[in-house]
């Protein structure tokens, strides 16, 4: 392919995709009489595909870049799919899915996708390498997902997604701005599946969420890079566009298709986004969200935040004494000293608050965080 | 997330490197590159480096536009950084795995500290 074609990338991909074709055909149809030519049609089939998906997302950044608007439709939307299942197989491990699907379904380069991890662009290229060996693997030993698998490996495509998306947006403070790409990555192909699978409420649920997430990074970093938390963020900043199509679409799914916890999520960002004002946030509605939210996906970020909603509802008496309840389940989890802190100073403990919110400020591996842990602890001096 | 694979060198481990035949020390160097590329084929490895000895310091400050580089209290430092790894894996017990590997770990002990990252919630 290299030899007749000239440009090694594009190539050396087509052929790894023939392979992974190869895996999963010759298993259903047995092996062709001419394996290696029929190895050279597909992969220069592919090769020709790659090439017009290479040309067409250019012209959709031009296009975006010129017109700050939605992209164009894809045409082939079931390749991108299958594409997608593939990328975020199983068998890989998620750092590696992530790569991958940023390289194959997105299009990045190795250099940019290593630009964005903040690691090596020899780490990636490892990763990918090895994700597509591990895929040929389990290829060859296990047939094209059947429908009734085809759930599970969804929920594994909306993780992955998820996790580029967190990528992006938690790390979009300080001054590694250009990670923000791929939140704005993740949502284009979270854009994608749900046009491919409308009736999928948990794909619809997870766009909407990174829809009503995304409104707010106007707000919720100072020009300085520090975090500003929710309740103080400048809320006419929030991209209200954004607002209104996550509201609509989250409104629309609950209605219509089964529950689960990234429309419940969505649900949540959603009352928060529609509050005017911080003080007008429906409370209530968040606490029993998050109720909801434990059966679906019990773990200690949402044990944490239903306690702080209670604190809302209840008064900081009461989330004190179920924090300390859930104490044991937490694990020493380490935002909570950071709650037990916020509970302390709602209940106007202010030397039990600061303590707690310096503890919590050594816990955290992050350094945004960390700041404002300190900044908080400051202010109660 | 990030962990750094801190190797320490103090008295002690001088000491039993002094007891070490030549095999074993070969080992010992062979076993460092081949974790580096172990680690590296996993796709978990951003970089490793051995440090020069420590009598090669220069210990630098900056005071109103002037670089003051020193020999620095060389005498006086009981332990050193000889070396490192900095990877990225999932969880700390991942990095717990990997740095049970590392040659100086079989030896006698290797720190493994989290790297602090820009990550963050508004929460």
């Amino acid at each position: 392919m290299v030899r007749r074609y000239g440009d090694f990338a594009t190539s050396e991909d087509a052929v790894q995709e023939a392979l992974l074709a190869a895996a999963q055909q010759w298993q259903v149809d047995g092996i062709p009489a001419q394996p290696k030519n029929w190895l050279i049609t597909v992969a220069a089939r592919r090769r020709i595909e790659l090439l017009r998906s290479e040309a067409a997302r250019r012209r959709r950044e031009e296009a975006v870049f010129r017109a700050s608007t939605e992209p164009a439709p894809v045409s082939e939307v079931d390749d991108s799919l299958t594409l997608l299942l593939l990328c975020c197989h199983p068998a890989v491990s998620p750092p590696a899915q992530v790569a991958l699907t940023l390289r194959a379904v997105g299009g990045l380069t190795t250099a940019e996708i290593a630009r964005a991890l903040l690691i090596p662009e020899k780490t990636v290229g490892q990763r990918i390498s090895r994700a597509k060996q591990r895929i040929r693997d389990a290829g060859a030993r296990f047939a094209v997902p059947p429908p009734d698998e085809l759930a599970e490996r969804l929920s594994v495509v909306r993780k992955v997604l998820d996790l580029i998306f967190n990528e992006g947006y938690t790390a979009s403070a300080g001054p590694h701005l250009h990670r923000v790409e791929l939140s704005a990555e993740a949502i284009r192909l979270t854009r994608q599946l749900h046009r491919q699978l409308p009736d999928d409420g948990e794909v619809t649920g997870l766009l909407a969420l990174m829809l009503l997430t995304d409104a707010r990074r106007p707000a919720r970093v100072t020009a300085d890079g520090a975090l500003v938390p929710l309740a103080e963020q400048e809320r006419s900043l929030w991209d209200r566009a954004a607002i209104e199509e996550g509201v609509a679409l989250i409104t629309g799914s609950l209605r219509t298709a089964p529950i689960g916890p990234y429309q419940l999520q969505a649900a949540i960002a959603a009352v928060h986004d529609e509050a005017a004002r911080t003080e007008d946030t429906d409370w209530p509605q968040i606490l029993q969200l998050y109720g909801m939210l434990e059966v679906f996906a019990p773990g200690p970020m949402v044990t944490l935040n239903r306690i702080v909603a209670l604190a809302e509802v209840d008064g900081p008496a009461v989330a004190l004494a179920r924090l300390a309840d859930a104490e044991r389940a937490l694990a020493g989890h380490h935002r909570v000293a950071a709650v037990r802190g916020h509970l302390l100073e709602m209940a106007g403990d202010r030397a039990a608050a600061r303590d707690e919110y310096l503890r919590a400020a050594r816990l955290t591996l992050s350094v945004p965080e960390q700041r404002y842990l300190k900044s908080r602890a400051g202010r109660l001096a | 997330m990030k962990y750094m694979i801190l190797i320490h060198s103090n008295q002690q481990s001088l000491d039993l490197w002094e007891t070490l035949t030549d095999q074993q020390r070969e080992d010992f160097g062979r076993g460092h590159l081949k974790l580096t590329e172990e680690m590296a084929q996993s796709g978990v490895l951003v970089v490793s480096e051995g440090l020069a000895d420590p009598s090669l310091a220069r210990w630098v400050s900056a005071r109103d536009g002037h670089t003051i580089a020193s020999d620095g209290p060389f005498a006086e430092v009981k332990e050193h950084l000889a070396g490192f790894y900095l990877i990225e894996v999932d969880s700390q017990e991942a990095a717990i795995a990997w740095a049970a590997k590392v040659p100086d770990a079989q030896l006698r002990e290797v720190e493994v500290r989290p790297v602090l990252d820009m990550s963050g919630w508004e929460f």
